[in-house]
């Protein structure tokens, strides 16, 4: 018999030399891509949150090569334009990417280097999902973890649209769209993420989000005390907080971090999109056509009598002009 | 070359004089207006497929998600362009007259099918233009954000918030596209004697005479000024 897991609350740990069982699976799904009344689970599964301190990055991309190590992905080799971002962007070999920006900050006069590391938050009310068109393509865990099912997924790209931080990619190869898994492989068996697992500077680290919080605090605390005022936890309200939270230095712009959004909420768009013009638009839809059909079955419809026929002889035939006898 | 008619195409004539039958569209119009037909509704049935979950099964008819995905927009552009070919032979005739107006205004008494009560008309009548010209703009909306939206081609030049207004306006175009689609096929089924005309080419001399009489006028008096057969 294999013991079952527990669920990780650090990434630090090593991993047990006995074979593990899962702790979660799919009982502990809350929700799915295009489909509705998903039976809730029994349980509810501690919510999980992997912290990035943007303070504490070296912009080594440890990070970067261990999600390709433990994905198993091949990024392609790129042409170096002179910037560190390598690749240039997420890709569907790439799930997780350091961006770099060069800031002037106006009251010290310091210039200030950046390093974000970009990839999937893990949204608590996912845009992806909410876009996503094939039943099953997206599904949420109750510990927060957004998985994409790829033998569902049908390429179309919905969960670009619906994503508000821009993050999934479509690979064209199989057609199918890829990004980070929070390493739901890992956690599954009680290990924290490849990427905070190899961060030399824990500058990622993992667990249960309350405790990630905690550690936040302190953290936050510390750049205070260094004279970083605006120092902040990134856990964006408007998609419900979610389970990837970043320490800023600079939380009052997060915009200044390569445009990580301010206020992240699903688009009034595609809310309007996948709300109310599919309700409405299928409604509509189907009662034309109905209406139509039953009014088609039972209405005599507008035909042709003999005078129409008579006229048509006489104007074709005689050539004169049915309604005043004279020659046409 | 005789002037061009007014309310007719230089093909339209008289097909037959007993009984009397009139040829309306000739064959490469017919097919062409059959593919169009044809890729609108596997149009609609593939969009549909994706664009309500309910309807998702529909994607079982194309051989899955992945092709139905794959299939839609390839449709679209063939759409597209069959339309085109049909845009350009009917676009003229299809201009708005002052009989429309009239027509239009007593809109009530062309449900009743009190035809004596209506101005004589063309080859087409206001309800029939209506439908011409509300196909050709959501046609050109839907090629052009259908496009927009089109992952596997056109993703790397459309950024996400644009792709946003994108696919919003080409569902609901799809939706509209849809009403005008019904109401062309219940009108052209209510109006007894018109399918023929997609289907043989011909409709009968009674027919033009109740619907298209204008219409009907010009082909006859043609048909014993023009030159001897
Ligand atoms: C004219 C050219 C057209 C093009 C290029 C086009 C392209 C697309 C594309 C790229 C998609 C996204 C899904 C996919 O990748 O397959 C889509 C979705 C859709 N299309 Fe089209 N399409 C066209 C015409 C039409 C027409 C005529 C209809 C309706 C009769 C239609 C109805 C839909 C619907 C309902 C959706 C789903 C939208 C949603 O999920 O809300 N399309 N189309
Ligand atoms: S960041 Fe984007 S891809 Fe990740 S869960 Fe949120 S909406 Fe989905
Ligand atoms: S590309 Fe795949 S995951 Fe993304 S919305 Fe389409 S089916 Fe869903
Ligand atoms: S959590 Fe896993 S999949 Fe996500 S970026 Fe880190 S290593 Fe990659």
């Amino acid at each position: 018999m294999k013991d079952t897991a527990t669920g990780p609350t650090t990434a630090v740990s090593n991993p047990p030399v006995q074979p593990m069982k899962a702790y979660f699976d799919t009982s502990d799904i809350v929700r799915i891509s295009a489909t509705k009344d998903v039976p809730q689970p029994t349980r509810q599964l501690e919510k999980l949150a992997k912290l990035i301190d943007v303070s504490k990055c070296i912009g080594c991309k440890a990070c970067q090569s261990a999600c390709i190590e433990w994905n198993d992905t091949k990024p392609e080799i790129e042409e170096n334009v002179g910037v560190y971002e390598n690749p240039h962007d997420l890709t569907p070999n790439m799930f997780t990417l350091m961006r770099f920006s060069e800031w002037e900050n106006p009251e010290t006069d310091d210039l200030e280097w950046l390093i974000r590391k970009d990839g999937c938050m893990h949204c608590e009310d996912p845009g992806c999902l909410k876009a996503c068109p094939a039943p099953g393509a997206i599904v949420q865990y109750s510990n927060g973890i957004v998985d994409f099912i790829h033998d569902n997924c049908i390429g179309c790209g919905y969960c670009v649209t619906g994503c508000p931080f821009n993050i999934p990619r479509i690979s064209q190869v199989d057609h199918k769209s890829y990004k980070c898994t929070l390493c739901s492989d890992r956690v599954a068996v009680g290990q924290g993420p490849a990427c905070a697992k190899a961060c030399p500077t824990q500058a990622i680290v993992f667990g249960t989000k309350e405790d990630m919080k905690a550690h936040a605090e302190t953290r936050i605390e510390d750049l205070k005390s260094r004279g970083y005022d605006n120092a902040g936890l990134y856990d964006p309200a408007g998609v419900g907080g979610t389970h990837v939270m970043y320490v800023l230095h600079h939380a009052d712009k997060p915009g200044i971090y390569n445009n990580l959004p301010e206020n992240p909420r699903i688009s009034p768009l595609v809310e309007g999109w996948k709300g109310v013009t599919k309700t409405a638009g299928l409604a509509v839809v189907g009662l034309a056509a109905l209406g139509a059909t039953l009014h088609g079955l039972f209405s005599r419809g507008n035909r042709p009598d003999e005078h129409d026929d008579d006229a048509a002889e006489t104007l074709v035939v005689e050539r004169r002009d049915p309604e005043n006898g004279g020659h046409v | 070359m005789a002037p061009r008619p007014y309310y007719s195409e230089r093909g339209d004539h008289i097909d037959s004089k007993a009984p009397v039958t009139v040829s309306r569209y000739r064959g490469f119009t017919r097919i062409n207006h059959w593919i169009t037909a044809a890729t609108l509704i596997l149009l609609a049935i593939s969009g549909l497929a994706l664009f309500h979950p309910s309807l998702y099964f529909l994607t079982g008819l194309f051989g899955g998600g992945q092709i139905t995905r794959w299939l839609h927009p390839i449709m679209g552009v063939v759409l597209f362009f069959s339309f085109l070919l049909m845009f350009v032979q009917l676009w003229r005739l299809n201009m708005p007259k002052p009989e429309d107006v009239t027509w239009t205004t007593r809109i009530g008494d062309v449900v009743k099918g009190n035809e004596d009560k209506l101005p004589e008309l063309g080859k087409y009548n206001a309800g029939q233009k209506f439908v011409f010209w509300a196909m050709t703009g959501l046609i050109l909306l839907l090629i052009v954000t259908g496009v927009m939206i089109w992952q596997q081609f056109f993703a790397h030049y459309v950024p996400v918030p644009l792709r946003r207004i994108a696919v919003l306006l080409h569902a609901l175009a799809a939706v509209a596209i849809l009403l005008v689609f019904i109401l062309h096929v219940y009108a052209a089924v209510w109006t007894r004697g018109t399918l023929r005309a997609m289907t043989r080419g011909t409709v009968t001399g009674g027919w033009a005479w109740r619907h298209h009489r204008k219409w009907l006028r010009e082909i006859a008096s043609r048909d014993t000024k023009g030159p001897a057969e």
